[in-house]
């Protein structure tokens, strides 16, 4: 786990603030996340982890900061620019289709791959079936690595939440993204769904080369697998390191069990 | 020339170039390989495995499901005259030491990564396992053990050196002479350590060939493979048989997608243990009793139409003109429609082998126009020794001999074969060897049983575990174990039994629930429960088994020779019985002295008379991590009947 290979920083939030009307959910936030590692965010609930992902991600846009993307800064992106500028991500409360198929699912991920219009896909003919199809082969790969061979014709909803956590993660692996940002990724699960969850996620990690940013409740999870995490509480940065420093700091052990007074 | 599996790919190859020979769902796709490049594909993995030092004589293990790659491993190694040996692929790394010191294997082709940690860890006590090849690269790029490669280099590298050698794979497999070993295959062994079975090419085609024409097999069948390739019958059917018939054997995409799998092929040729057939049969019912009702309605009398006739119209007999027209009706409605989800559309031979099947799951399948059929046979006899006909199967028999066999029945007993496909010997055991093979040819099968009128084998019981109770009311009454352990297990409540009495003074018995089933029956009834073990305790669930004991205890009594062996006490155990526990032998037969040693309180709780008892137990989880289970068992007593002679 030590020698993992992560370069340069890829992603930059610097200062970022971000109010809803009065409440302050970030304050002053800054941290970078190098190339090809894996960098958890942490903290109690409430304390603005999926706002910080929201941010990233272009759903919110915060009133001071900035983020920096392999170098280019901005501030006021939508989700689409974002997505295309390579930065796909998972949802703690499962966004998927539950009516239709697990393949149809992922194949969504390749939306902002496809180049014909949905005229000529609604009539599925020349260009638009040698798009399918090509897709199609990417999608099979991701069915594959993820071994959900079994359910690719099943509608979503009547498979278990922990499948429906990996269709999720496979809709979002389908955009080929350089970064993944992994929103509470092992919520719900039990002990044998989260090693799996785990060893996907170093998968990931590994063999697609995408930087992960990970929010997750479980701390054994976040040790296990994290090469550095930053500490959020009520929208404050408290911790910022390796598992291991994060672990001893006085503010964290704070935070996250309360002291006596 | 003698054939050996070799040349009998290259004889396809090149008679029939582009025909399919395997395919393998890959990406939701089935791809096919034809065997001008199955040959193509042997030809360099064998100069690959030459340039490595494989050598005539040495063995090579390939461990892995059903992968067209593993096969041409096999192939690629008898083209060398080497010899592979299959291992099971979900056997734990500690099983895999005996057969690789055994063996002497330094050269391993395995599936992926799961299999690649496994030799490693082999490699702490064989570390002459020299090279390690993986077909499936996932996950194992950051390994740097000395030795280590993808199969795709084994490929190219083998590629290379067949263009600086020209002549040199034609003449390797030229050498080979039809006597020479072909394969190894470690038998599961319910006692002590495996023994590797020798056979040669010459053993494994002629049973083959025999089977073939037996069925009447041609190059137009089609097969799915998708039990383990370490098991003799797979290895028969799936190989052998492939090899000497050239039909299209078809590799599911994984595990868990066999039944979807199955659907698509539509196999002509099937081959199946009961068990599969059974938790086919439990899939089949538990989705119709959460169908509605009408369908439910026409599903039930459209199957007892098919119990009441099915059978006959698969064996040739009279069936009235009115059953036929209903019979025809029903299996446009009901049993084409299920033959279908069944993925049974196409069969045209399936067989049952390597245990006793229930006879109604047997009539089920036969019901709907399937043919099913029982065949014995052993690793040590390559499969074929007694087949059941087309027109004459029945549950409690094995079949006739086929062409080339002899069977005599021993005095004590036990049966005892005579064959062209009979073992060259156990490797590196002469003594288990002079054991089973007497010098003028004849095979100890270990088995009990005998001829009966028809002419049919009837198996009751390995013969060593055929017993007699001392002692009590039913002093020197015979007890064949399996025969009780068997008719128990015909319930679909019960999945696995064991069951006690030799030398003692009474019979008793082990139950393991069925889960599915026992869970099942206790939703309807709104009980409710936490986990197996809760359930296996519940009261109802005990008088639930107890029945059936007492229905087992009821047909007993109807039998000559083993009335006095009916259960008079059991107990249902805390936890399944798990061949990772070593409780089960890899093809899921009981290993009874085993379990009559691990749980000697509860053997003896049975016989004290106690009627409840506490047991903390190991478990062994699939990656290695031990638990422990504990429980207080409750013990039962079942009604024993007087035994009633036969009706003259």
């Amino acid at each position: 786990m030590t020698a993992r290979r992560s370069g340069e920083v890829v992603l930059e939030v610097q200062n970022i603030s971000l109010r809803f009307g009065g409440v302050k959910a970030l304050s002053d936030i800054t941290f970078d996340v190098r190339e090809h590692e894996i960098r958890a965010i942490i903290g109690p609930n409430g304390a603005g982890k999926s706002s910080m992902l929201n941010c990233i991600n272009g759903v919110y846009q915060p009133q001071e900061g900035s983020i920096s993307l392999r170098g280019k800064t901005f501030r006021h992106m939508n989700s689409r620019q974002v997505a295309e500028m390579g930065v796909a991500r998972t949802f703690q409360n499962l966004a998927l289709f539950k009516g239709m198929s697990v393949l149809d699912n992922i194949m969504t991920g390749r939306n902002l791959k496809m180049t014909t219009n949905i005229f000529q896909q609604a009539i599925r003919w020349g260009a638009a079936e040698r798009e399918e199809t090509a897709q199609r082969i990417v999608v099979e790969r991701i069915i594959d690595f993820l071994e959900i061979q079994p359910y690719r014709k099943t509608p979503v909803g009547q498979l278990p939440y922990g499948l429906q956590k990996r269709v999720d993660l496979g809709r979002a692996l389908a955009m080929e993204p350089t970064v993944l940002l992994l929103d509470e990724p092992m919520a719900g699960m039990n002990v044998e769904e989260k090693q799996d969850m785990s060893r996907f996620i170093l998968d990931v990690n590994d063999e697609f080369g995408c930087t992960i940013v990970l929010i997750e409740h479980d701390m054994s999870v976040v040790m296990d697998i994290s090469d550095r995490v930053v500490v959020l509480d009520y929208g404050k940065k408290i911790g910022d390191g390796s598992p291991e420093e994060v672990r001893n700091n006085p503010e964290v052990i704070k935070a996250y069990l309360g002291t006596a007074h | 020339m003698s054939p050996t599996f070799p040349r009998l790919l290259l004889d396809h190859a090149a008679r029939r170039p582009s025909a399919p020979a395997l395919r393998e769902k890959d990406f939701g796709i089935w791809q096919t390989l034809t065997w001008s490049e199955l040959a193509a594909l042997v030809r360099a993995m064998a100069c690959g495995l030459a340039e490595a030092g494989l050598q005539r004589g040495q063995h090579l293990v390939v461990i892995g499901e059903n992968r067209p790659r593993l096969y041409a491993a096999m192939l690629a190694t008898q083209a060398l005259g080497a010899i592979p040996v299959p291992l099971y692929q979900d056997a734990a790394a500690t099983e895999f030491v005996f057969p690789i010191g055994n063996a002497e294997v330094a050269f391993a082709i395995v599936e992926d990564q799961e299999q690649v940690d496994k030799m490693i860890e082999v490699r702490a006590t064989c570390p002459q396992v020299a090279h390690i090849w993986y077909d499936d690269p996932r996950g194992l790029r950051n390994y740097s053990e000395p030795g280590l490669a993808p199969l795709d280099a084994l490929v190219a590298a083998g590629r290379a050196w067949d263009e600086k050698h020209p002549g040199f794979f034609e003449a390797e497999v030229a050498k080979a002479k039809a006597s020479d070993v072909a394969a190894l295959f470690f038998t599961s062994g319910t006692t002590g350590n495996p023994k590797g079975v020798v056979h040669t090419h010459e053993t494994l085609i002629d049973r083959a060939a025999a089977g073939a024409r037996f069925d009447k097999l041609t190059a137009d069948d089609e097969v799915l493979a998708y039990l383990p390739p370490a098991w003799i019958g797979q290895n028969i059917f799936s190989y052998a048989q492939w090899l000497v018939c050239g039909y299209i054997v078809n590799c599911p995409e994984s595990a868990g997608t066999v039944t979807i799998d199955l659907k698509e092929i539509g196999p002509t040729y099937y081959f199946a243990p009961p068990s599969v057939f059974e938790n086919l049969l439990t899939s089949v019912m538990i989705r119709m009793e959460d169908a509605g009702r009408p369908k439910r309605w026409l599903f039930d009398r459209a199957m007892a139409l098919a119990r009441r006739v099915g059978p006959a119209l698969m064996d040739g007999k009279p069936v009235g003109a009115l059953d036929r027209f209903r019979y025809a009706l029903g299996k446009v409605l009901i049993y084409a429609p299920l033959r279908n989800t069944l993925g049974f559309s196409r069969v045209r031979v399936a067989y049952t082998a390597g245990e006793a099947i229930g006879p109604d799951l047997f009539t089920f399948y036969r019901s709907l126009g399937i043919n099913l059929k029982q065949l014995y046979g052993s690793t040590e006899t390559a499969v074929f020794v007694c087949l059941q006909p087309d027109n004459e199967a029945r549950a409690d028999t094995v079949g006739v001999p086929i062409e080339g066999v002899e069977i005599k029945v021993a005095d004590s007993g036990e049966i005892l074969i005579r064959s062209p496909g009979l073992l060259k010997e156990y490797y590196k055991n002469p003594a288990a060897t002079a054991e089973v093979l007497s010098a003028d040819g004849w095979y100890r099968t270990g088995d009990a049983g005998f001829m009966d009128a028809a002419g049919h084998l009837k198996i009751i019981d390995r013969a060593k575990d055929v017993g007699r109770l001392a002692g009590g009311a039913n002093d020197g009454a015979l007890f064949a174990p399996k025969y009780v352990e068997n008719k128990l297990k015909f319930f679909p409540y019960i999945k696995q039994a064991v069951a006690f009495g030799d030398r003692r003074e009474k019979v008793c018995a082990f139950i393991n629930i069925d889960l599915q089933a026992v869970g099942n029956w206790a939703e309807k009834r709104n009980l409710p429960y936490g986990g197996y073990t809760d359930l296996s305790q519940k009261k109802e669930v005990c008088e639930l088994i107890r029945d059936c004991v007492q229905k087992v205890n009821a047909d007993l009594a109807t039998d000559d020779k083993l009335a006095g062996g009916q259960i008079s006490r059991f107990l249902i155990l805390h936890k399944e019985l798990d061949a990772d526990d070593g409780e089960l032998t890899r093809t899921a037969k009981v290993r009874r002295g085993f379990i009559g040693e691990r749980y000697d309180v509860l053997v003896d709780a049975l016989y004290s008379g106690k009627s409840e008892q506490f047991v903390e137990t190991a478990v062994r989880f699939e990656d290695g991590r031990v638990g422990k289970v504990a429980a207080t068992l409750k013990i039962v007593d079942a009604e024993t009947f007087k035994p009633v002679g036969r009706a003259a």
